[in-house]
């Protein structure tokens, strides 16, 4: 069975030969990978096979670290990254984290906003208004905080929290979403309901998502990344992947040999 | 009785029986024990006491003495010429409150951006030099500290000033509020950074307007330490803001200050101005004892759940 061939037209984002590490250890070897427009694409691997740094570089976010190097190429739309200023970059290539992580000096209004108030933007108060009920609708949250949106983001669980997140990031209309393990810090119930989020969010937006559950892999994402040791070992079709694994190693984790 | 005796010994916490319930009788390595943790626990208790003692003998004497003499005329007349009775120190209260705002401008604004600096890149060869620089300055005696202002103030301008005296507190209040900030900002854990740096906020925004409002009952805390501290100097002020009967309002010129105010009163002959001196200790003690308590109430009001 062969894949079907991507199309440039399909492809969103692509990385070539892209090698990342700190301090002369490369935890990412020459990881090439295209991630198709409005899909969901699942990177998966054990613990520390370098997919949360795979993913860090795609924003630019490895390079915070002070020892840290890359090489090889990110395009963005046939754009190399890292010719684009890291800050616009981030605007085009939202982020969600392990942990939720709202600002706790704002309000859940002022979270899901703060992409544009922080950066100065000037908005009318209609304007904000829309983007804030807009966002929580699309995230599923609105009906659950309509009523508290002027209390503290930290007041609500932590799996509405990560919804408020994945809120924050979307507020600022971004092409891709890099979603970095986003459910392990919450329980079954929470997880679902992120499951689903992002599912329903096909189509609208392209989604990154870092896991290092396999059966969520299975369950959200049409393509799948699996990396090993800093290589990827294999991408295609998750159904495919999963089904007819063409690297014994593959086959291997899928069926719980290692990670 | 016996699950009693098990949770003692389980989870270290005596507890007491009930009215008319008879003790366990427990071997007599735990009867030994349980005096142990009471003795223990007594002598805790005593020593605390011990520690506390010195400021509540403080107060009482100051408010026994010095509470007598405030009145309305106290805090609103100038101080009278010798040997006559009444008058009152609204000079030196005006006088403190201009000195500790000259010195908070110049003080606050350097001592946060120094905190953020050293919360930044302390690591760096410049971080290690500043807060070598900081820690030291913190241990610098503060007449010492006098004697650099009365260089490179008085003798610059040519005569003793309130901006002199204010420069000296704000050497005081500097090393207080820059290494508060640096503490409380180190504190602020990394994911908030990165949630601001991944939504493609700048650095400099991410740091004035995440960082340091997630920290800001930490640095508010420190710069009300800082006054508290420069409020009760003395030592600096005595060749910089130097003193004045009058009620002055110009930074140029002589300033009275509570602190000076006490010690001038305190070391003349005559008992009017001994009991003046009583007095003004009292309206200091009032103002760092305040400002310690709003410090306290920012800390547990505004303090931010991560």
């Amino acid at each position: 069975m062969e894949d079907p061939v991507l199309t440039a037209e399909e492809v969103i984002l692509e990385t070539r030969a892209l090698t990342a590490g700190f301090d002369g250890k490369d935890v990412v070897l020459g990881v090439s990978l295209a991630v198709p427009r409005q899909r969901v694409t699942a990177i998966m691997g054990p613990s520390g096979c370098g997919k949360t740094t795979f993913m860090r570089c795609i924003n630019r976010m490895h390079e915070l670290n002070v020892n840290a190097r890359v090489s090889g190429e990110v395009l963005l739309d046939g754009e190399n990254v890292y010719r684009i200023n890291p800050i616009l970059l981030r605007r085009r290539i939202g982020m969600v984290f392990q942990r939720p992580n709202p600002f706790p000096t704002m309000s859940i209004y002022d979270n899901v906003v703060a992409g544009y108030t922080l950066n100065g933007a000037r908005m009318d108060r209609a304007e904000r208004d829309q983007i804030v009920e807009e966002t929580l609708r699309r995230v599923t949250l609105w009906d659950e905080v309509k009523d508290a949106l002027y209390r503290r983001g930290t007041f609500l669980s932590g799996g509405q929290q990560q919804r408020l997140c994945i809120a924050r990031a979307l507020a600022m209309k971004p092409e891709v979403l890099l979603l970095d393990e986003p459910t392990s810090a919450l329980d079954p119930k929470a997880t679902a309901a992120i499951e689903e989020l992002i599912v329903s969010l096909k189509g609208t937006v392209t989604i990154v998502q870092v896991t290092h559950n396999i059966p969520q892999a299975a369950r959200i994402s049409d393509y799948t990344a699996f990396i090993h040791l800093g290589e990827l070992v294999e991408f295609g079709p998750t159904n495919r992947l999963f089904t007819v694994p063409k690297d014994k190693r593959t086959e291997e984790y899928l069926s719980g040999k290692f990670g | 009785m016996a699950d009693n005796l098990a949770r003692v010994r389980e989870e270290g916490v005596v507890h007491t029986p009930p009215r008319g319930v008879k003790a366990p009788a427990a071997d007599a390595a735990v009867q030994g024990r349980l005096r142990g943790d009471k003795a223990f626990l007594g002598g805790v208790l005593a020593v605390s006491l011990l520690a506390v003692l010195p400021l509540v003998l403080i107060l009482a004497f100051i408010i026994v003495r010095g509470a007598s003499s405030i009145n309305w005329q106290f805090l609103t007349e100038l101080p009278r010429p010798m040997g006559e009775a009444g008058g009152g120190i609204s000079n030196a209260i005006v006088g403190t409150i201009i000195l500790i705002a000259v010195a908070s401008v110049i003080s606050i604004p350097l001592g946060i951006l120094a905190g953020i600096f050293l919360s930044e890149s302390g690591k760096s060869g410049l971080g290690r030099l500043t807060r070598l620089s900081v820690e030291t300055l913190m241990g610098v005696p503060s007449i010492v500290i006098g004697i650099v202002a009365y260089v490179w103030v008085v003798r610059t301008t040519g005569h003793f000033s309130a901006l002199s005296g204010g420069v000296a507190l704000s050497m005081i209040m500097l090393p207080v509020i820059t290494l508060s900030t640096e503490e409380t900002l180190l504190m602020i854990p990394e994911s908030l950074r990165e949630a601001a740096l991944a939504l493609g906020v700048s650095y400099p925004r991410t740091v004035l307007r995440v960082i340091l409002p997630a920290g800001a009952s930490g640095v508010i805390t420190g710069a009300l330490l800082g006054v508290a501290r420069a409020a009760g100097e003395t030592a600096p002020l005595l060749f910089t803001s130097f003193g004045s009967p009058y009620m002055e309002y110009n930074i140029l010129k002589p300033m009275a200050s509570l602190p000076q105010t006490i010690f001038f009163y305190a070391t003349s002959p005559y008992p009017e101005w001994q009991s003046l001196a009583w007095g003004a200790s009292f309206v200091l003690l009032v103002l760092v004892l305040a400002l310690n308590l709003v410090t306290k109430l920012v800390t547990s009001r505004w303090k931010i759940q991560f």
